[in-house]
C-alpha cells in the first residue's frame, strides 16, 4: 500500500476532491517504504522497516484554510477527512498571506528511480561486510544504512495534477582504532543502491582511521585548507554550504534580517558577493543527484541559478512574497549543485605547498546571522599537507568562519561529488580561521 | 528530528518557521476538540498488550514489551500581528520490542487490533531472528520486577488543551505587541503543547499507564537598523516545562532578578511572557549599539537559563553510557569520559561541582513515573565533589558497568520508534552557603555576566566547546558596568568545570530545558531539563565574534 502508482494515486485523489464543498480544495498523498540497519562496536544495534502512506486535505473558504489528514482510505474515512478539513477551515482566522491554489502545471520528469532495492537480508549483508572488514584489522565500525522508495502525489480543484516517485539510499560509517586513537569517516547517498559500495566506503574510513593515529597538535590560526565534500555539506545537520544556500530567503533579506539584506533596505540580488569561480544552481534533471519535480506548493522546479560567477542571481521567493514583490515565485529546491573543476581531492593535495586536509566538519552552529559566522570542529581524519603530500595527522581544531568569507578565499575547486542529494566539490581555501585545539578523536 | 530542523525551530529565526514534518510533533492534524477526548480505556489497552505479548512469546521471544502510544500535540505560531499556523495533531499506534536469544527485534503499527498486534509481534520476532545472523554479543537485560497495573500523571493544574485557542492566540499576539512597542521590528512567537498518553506492558508483568504533559512558550524578537544594515535578536528567557497552562500565570515569587544593573529577570515555575517580551523588544534594540567585547580571560557569572545548555553539552552528553561505549560513534559521537578515564579517578571539575541525574523534579520536562522500558524513575549522582561517580544507563547496559539495575532513562519519541538510552534531567546542585547573584558579582574583579542560551557547539567527545548567550554585561571591581555584544567563550570540559568557583543557593535554582535533544539513527528527539543556580567560573577564554563581510 505504501507506494501507489500514478494512476492509483490520482484516482484516489479525484475521489477525495469529489467530496469537497469548499471554495478551493487540494489533496496530497505521500508514502514511503524503507528499511534500515544500524551497527556499532562491530555488532548490529537496531534494524527496522517503515511503511507509511498518508493523505492531507486542505480546504479553503475565502481566505480561511483548514488541513486534515488520515492514513486509512475507505470511503467513510476519506469523507470524514474532507469534512474535518472543512470544519477546521470554518474555525480558522482569515490568512493575511492568502494566495490562491495553483492551476495546472507542467513538470519535468527527473531520472529518480532504481529498479532494485535493498532487502533486510542485503542490508544485513552490507553491514556484515563492513563489520568483518574492520574486525579483521582490529578496528571498530559504527554505521547506518537506510534506503527505500517514496512517492508524492497532488491534485486540486483548480486542475493541478502532480506525481513523482523516487528512490534513495544513504550509508555512512565511522571506523575507529581499538585504542580509540584514530578515527575515519565515509558517507554516500545514491538513487540506485546498485551504485553503493559499503565495503569500499568502509575501507576508506578504515584507512583514514589507521592513518590518523598519533595526531600532532598545531597552533590554531589561519591555514590553507582542503575541505572534502563532507566538510561542506551534511544531510543531518547544519553545514557551511547548506546553511548559506538554504538561508537565501528573499523575505528575510527584504526585512533586513539576513546576510543578504542590503544597507538602506532591500536585498543584495545582483551584487557580487563571492569569488567569480563560484556558481551554484539547482537542477532537478541532474543525472547523479536528481531533484523533486515540484515543491510543497506544487510549483514546478527547473534549472535555476542562485549564484553565478560570484554574483547573487536569485533568492527564494515564496508565492506570497513573490506576489508582494511583483516577482516570479521560486520553487524551493531539495538540493543544489555547486559547479566545479576536474581535480580530485588527491590532485588538490598534490598542488598544495602547506595546508590542512579536512575530512568532515561537525556540530556547526551559527554564531552571527548578520555575517553568517559559523563555528564547528574538524572530525574523523584531519591531516597536515606539505609539498603536495600528507605529512602527518593533526589534532582536531575548532573553526570560526563565515562561508561568505570562505567563498572569497578560493584557491581551487575540485570535481563535484554527490552528497546529501547535492553535488559538492572539494574546495581549497586560503586563510580559513581555526581558533582552538580539541583533544577529541 | 534532524538537527537542522532543531536548529531552525529553536532559533525561531527569520524564515525558520517551516512547519511540516516535525517528527515527534507532527502526525495527524485533528480538530482541537479531539485533544480533549479520552484515549482507549486501560482494560482495552491491557487486552491489546496481552495479545501482542502472548504472540511474541509463542513465536519464541524470551522477553517482550509493548508500548501503546497516543500522542497529542498542538502548536500555535504567530508573527507580529498575525497567526501563522495553528496545528493540532494526534498519533496513535503501537511499538513492540522483543528479545530472542540475545537479539533485539522491533516493529510498529498504526492498526491497533488484537490480530494485527499479534502479527506485528511476530514480525518483530522475525527481525530479531534475522539479526541473529550477525550477532556477536547477546543482549543481557537487567532483571526488572513487574509492577502490576499502575499509573502516573504529570502533576498539572490545567491542561493546555483545555484552554480555548483564542486565549492562547491572544496571549502570543499580546506578547508580540509588547515587544514591538518596546523597540523590536519583528517577532516570531510560538506555543508548543504536548500530551503523551503512554501505556507500557511487558512480559515482566508491568502494565503502566501514564499521562505526560509538557509546555513551551517561546519567541524571538528582532530589531533592525535599516540605515546601517545591522540586526540583532533576543530570544525568550522561558523554558520548556513539565507543567500545564498554569506556567503562563505570572507570579512574582517565581521570578528572580538578575544582578543589579542588568535589568534581567529569570523565571522558575511560572513565566511572565508579556513582561519578558517587552524587555526583549527593548534589549534587542539596545543590542544594535552595544559595545563589542574585548577578547581575553574573564571570570564568568552564568545565569541558570544560560548554564543549563553548557551542562547539557559538557556533562549530560559525555555521561551517556551508550556514547561512552561507542554506540553513537557514527552520529552523535563518543565521550572523553570512558570507563578507563573514570577508573583513573581524575577530576571532572572542582570540588564545588556536584551533578545529579533524575527524572523526578516537578516542573521538569524529564519528569515521568516510569521510563519506556518499565523502570520506575529515580535520582542518582553523576559527579560528586568534582569526581565522576556514575553514568546514565538502561536495562541492557547495566551489566557493562557491573551494575544490576537500570537508571530508568529509556525513551522513544513515539510508539513507532524503538526506545533507547536518553538523557534524564542533569542538574548542578546549588551551593549550600547562602549567596545571591548580587553577592556573587560583588566578588568578581573582571568578569562577564551572561543570561540566556545562544550559539552552542562542542566536539564529538565533549572536550572543546564554544557558547554564546542572549545578554552579556561587563563586571568590573564587583559591579555591573555596561552591556556587551559579540561575546562567546571557548573552553574545554575539564578545564571549565575545574574553574567552577561555586554556585548561588537554592533560592536562585531554576530549570533550563529543550524539547529537541537529538540522538540516534534514524534520529529521535527527547525533552530534557537542566537545573542550576547562578554559578561562577574563573578565568575563562572569551572571544569576539564580530566579523566584517562584503
Amino acid at each position: 500500500m505504501a507506494i501507489l502508482s500514478k494512476d492509483e494515486a490520482q484516482t484516489l485523489l479525484k475521489k477525495v476532491l469529489s467530496y469537497s464543498t469548499a471554495d478551493e480544495c487540494e489533496a496530497s498523498l505521500r508514502g514511503r517504504t524503507s528499511g534500515n540497519i544500524r551497527y556499532a562496536r562491530n555488532s548490529v544495534s537496531t534494524a527496522g522497516s517503515q511503511n507509511s502512506v498518508s493523505l492531507a486535505v486542505e480546504s479553503r473558504f475565502g481566505k480561511r484554510s483548514g488541513i486534515a489528514t488520515c492514513n486509512e482510505f475507505d470511503e467513510t474515512t476519506l469523507r470524514r477527512c474532507v469534512q474535518r478539513a472543512e470544519e477546521i477551515a470554518h474555525l480558522a482566522p482569515e490568512s493575511p498571506e492568502y494566495v490562491a491554489l495553483l492551476g495546472p502545471q507542467t513538470y519535468l520528469s527527473p531520472p529518480s528511480t532504481a529498479t532494485t532495492l535493498l532487502t533486510a537480508i542485503t542490508r544485513a549483508q552490507a553491514a556484515a561486510d563492513s563489520m568483518t572488514l574492520c574486525a579483521a584489522k582490529n578496528l571498530t565500525a559504527a554505521g547506518f544504512l537506510d534506503g527505500g522508495t517514496s512517492f508524492v502525489a497532488k491534485r486540486n480543484s483548480k486542475g493541478l495534477e502532480a506525481y513523482q516517485q523516487s528512490t534513495n539510499t544513504d550509508f555512512s560509517v565511522t571506523v575507529r582504532t581499538a585504542d580509540g586513537r584514530g578515527s575515519g569517516y565515509a558517507i554516500a547517498d545514491v538513487t540506485d543502491p546498485a551504485k553503493l559500495n559499503a565495503k569500499a566506503l568502509t575501507q576508506r574510513a578504515a584507512d583514514k582511521a589507521l592513518s590518523s593515529v598519533n595526531a600532532k597538535a598545531i597552533e590554531p590560526g589561519k591555514y590553507t585548507v582542503i575541505l572534502e565534500p563532507a566538510a561542506l555539506m551534511a544531510g543531518d545537520d547544519l553545514s557551511l554550504l547548506g546553511g548559506m544556500i538554504f538561508g537565501m530567503g528573499a523575505r528575510e533579506a527584504d526585512e533586513g534580517r539576513s546576510f543578504l539584506s542590503k544597507k538602506g533596505g532591500g536585498n543584495r540580488k545582483g551584487e557580487k558577493l563571492f569569488d567569480e569561480r563560484i556558481t551554484i544552481y539547482s537542477d532537478p534533471m541532474n543525472a547523479e543527484a536528481p531533484g523533486n519535480a515540484f515543491d510543497g506548493d506544487g510549483l514546478p522546479t527547473k534549472r535555476q541559478t542562485w549564484i553565478e560567477k560570484g554574483v547573487v542571481k536569485d533568492l527564494f521567493y515564496t508565492r506570497f512574497w513573490a506576489e508582494k514583490s511583483k516577482l516570479p515565485a521560486t520553487a524551493f529546491p531539495n538540493g543544489f549543485i555547486m559547479a566545479g573543476g576536474t581535480q580530485s581531492t588527491t590532485e588538490l593535495i598534490k598542488g598544495t605547498a602547506k595546508g590542512i586536509l579536512v575530512t568532515r566538519l561537525w556540530y556547526i552552529r551559527e554564531v552571527d546571522p548578520q555575517t553568517l559566522l559559523y563555528t564547528g570542529l574538524t572530525r574523523d581524519g584531519t591531516f597536515y599537507i606539505e609539498n603536495g603530500v600528507i605529512k602527518f595527522p593533526i589534532k582536531n581544531l575548532r573553526f570560526n568562519e563565515s562561508p561568505i568569507i570562505m567563498l572569497n578565499n578560493i584557491e581551487a575547486i575540485g570535481r563535484p561529488q554527490r552528497l546529501a542529494g547535492c553535488m559538492v566539490p572539494p574546495l581549497k581555501i586560503r586563510d580559513f580561521t581555526f581558533t582552538s585545539l580539541s583533544d577529541a578523536i | 528530528m534532524k538537527r537542522r530542523d532543531f536548529v531552525g525551530l529553536t532559533g525561531l529565526a527569520a524564515g525558520a518557521l517551516f512547519l511540516p514534518s516535525l517528527p515527534g510533533f507532527g502526525h495527524t492534524p485533528v480538530d482541537p476538540a479531539r485533544l480533549l477526548e479520552p484515549g482507549a480505556d486501560v482494560i482495552i489497552k491491557k487486552r491489546l498488550a496481552d495479545a501482542a505479548l502472548n504472540a511474541a512469546k509463542t513465536a519464541g521471544a524470551d522477553y517482550a514489551d509493548v508500548r501503546i502510544g497516543r500522542s497529542l500535540n498542538q502548536y500555535v505560531f504567530t508573527r507580529e500581528k498575525q497567526v501563522q499556523n495553528i496545528v493540532s495533531t494526534e498519533s496513535y499506534g503501537v511499538g513492540i520490542r522483543v528479545l530472542v536469544q540475545g537479539c533485539w527485534g522491533f516493529a510498529s503499527t498504526s492498526v491497533v487490533t488484537e490480530a494485527n498486534l499479534a502479527a506485528t509481534a511476530r514480525e518483530a520476532v522475525s527481525i530479531a531472528k534475522a539479526n541473529k545472523l550477525v550477532m556477536k554479543e547477546p543482549v543481557q537485560l537487567a532483571a526488572q520486577t513487574g509492577y502490576g497495573e499502575v499509573s502516573w500523571k504529570t502533576p498539572i493544574q490545567q491542561s493546555a488543551f483545555e484552554v480555548p485557542i483564542k486565549q492562547k492566540v491572544d496571549l502570543l499576539l499580546a506578547a508580540n505587541a509588547a515587544a514591538l512597542d518596546a523597540g523590536a521590528n519583528y517577532i516570531n512567537s510560538a506555543l508548543f503543547q504536548v500530551n503523551e498518553q503512554k501505556y507500557f506492558a511487558s512480559t515482566d508483568g508491568s502494565y503502566i499507564d501514564q499521562d505526560v504533559h509538557r509546555l513551551w512558550p517561546t519567541f524571538s524578537a528582532t530589531a533592525v537598523d535599516t540605515k546601517s544594515g545591522k540586526f540583532r535578536s533576543r530570544e525568550a528567557l522561558s523554558a520548556p516545562v513539565g507543567l500545564g497552562f498554569e506556567y503562563l500565570t505570572p507570579n512574582a515569587a517565581e521570578q528572580v532578578r538578575g544582578p543589579q544593573g542588568t535589568d534581567t529577570v529569570g523565571y522558575k515555575l511560572r513565566y511572565d511572557m508579556l513582561a519578558d517580551a517587552a524587555l526583549a523588544g527593548k534589549q534587542a534594540k539596545a543590542k544594535l549599539s552595544m559595545k563589542s567585547v574585548t577578547p581575553g580571560k574573564y571570570d564568568l557569572v552564568l545565569d541558570p537559563g544560560h548554564l543549563g545548555l553548557t551542562i547539557h553539552e559538557s556533562v549530560g552528553h559525555p555521561t551517556e553510557l551508550d556514547r561512552v561505549l561507542g554506540y553513537e560513534a557514527n552520529y552523535a559521537g563518543t565521550s572523553f569520559a570512558t570507563l578507563e578515564w573514570k577508573a583513573k579517578n581524575l577530576p571532572y571539575g572542582s570540588k564545588a561541582v556536584n551533578i545529579v541525574a533524575d527524572k523526578l523534579q516537578p516542573g521538569s520536562v524529564g519528569n515521568v513515573g516510569y521510563d519506556d522500558e518499565g523502570v520506575k524513575t529515580r535520582e542518582w549522582d553523576l559527579i560528586k565533589e568534582g569526581k565522576l561517580v556514575n553514568y546514565q544507563k538502561i536495562r541492557d547496559q547495566a551489566h557493562i558497568v557491573g551494575q544490576k539495575e537500570s537508571d530508568g532513562c529509556a525513551y522513544a519519541q513515539s510508539w513507532e520508534d524503538v526506545q533507547f538510552q536518553r538523557m534524564p534531567n542533569v542538574s548542578l546542585r546549588p551551593g549550600t552557603a547562602k549567596m545571591s547573584p548580587d553577592e556573587m558579582v560583588k566578588g568578581v574583579d573582571k568578569g562577564i555576566y551572561i543570561a540566556g542560551a545562544g550559539s552552542f557547539s562542542i566536539d564529538q567527545q565533549r572536550f572543546n566547546f564554544q557558547f554564546g548567550g542572549q545578554l552579556f554585561f561587563a563586571i568590573e571591581k564587583g559591579k555591573i558596568t555596561e552591556p556587551l555584544e559579540d561575546v562567546a567563550y571557548q573552553s574545554n570540559t575539564q578545564e571549565f568545570w575545574g574553574a567552577c568557583a561555586g554556585s548561588c543557593d537554592q533560592s536562585d535554582y531554576r530549570l533550563f530545558g529543550t524539547f529537541f535533544d537529538g540522538k540516534g539513527q534514524p534520529a529521535q528527539v527527547s525533552s530534557v531539563s537542566h537545573g542550576s543556580a547562578t554559578t561562577r567560573f574563573n578565568g575563562v577564554n572569551v572571544i569576539n565574534t564580530a566579523r566584517k563581510v562584503g
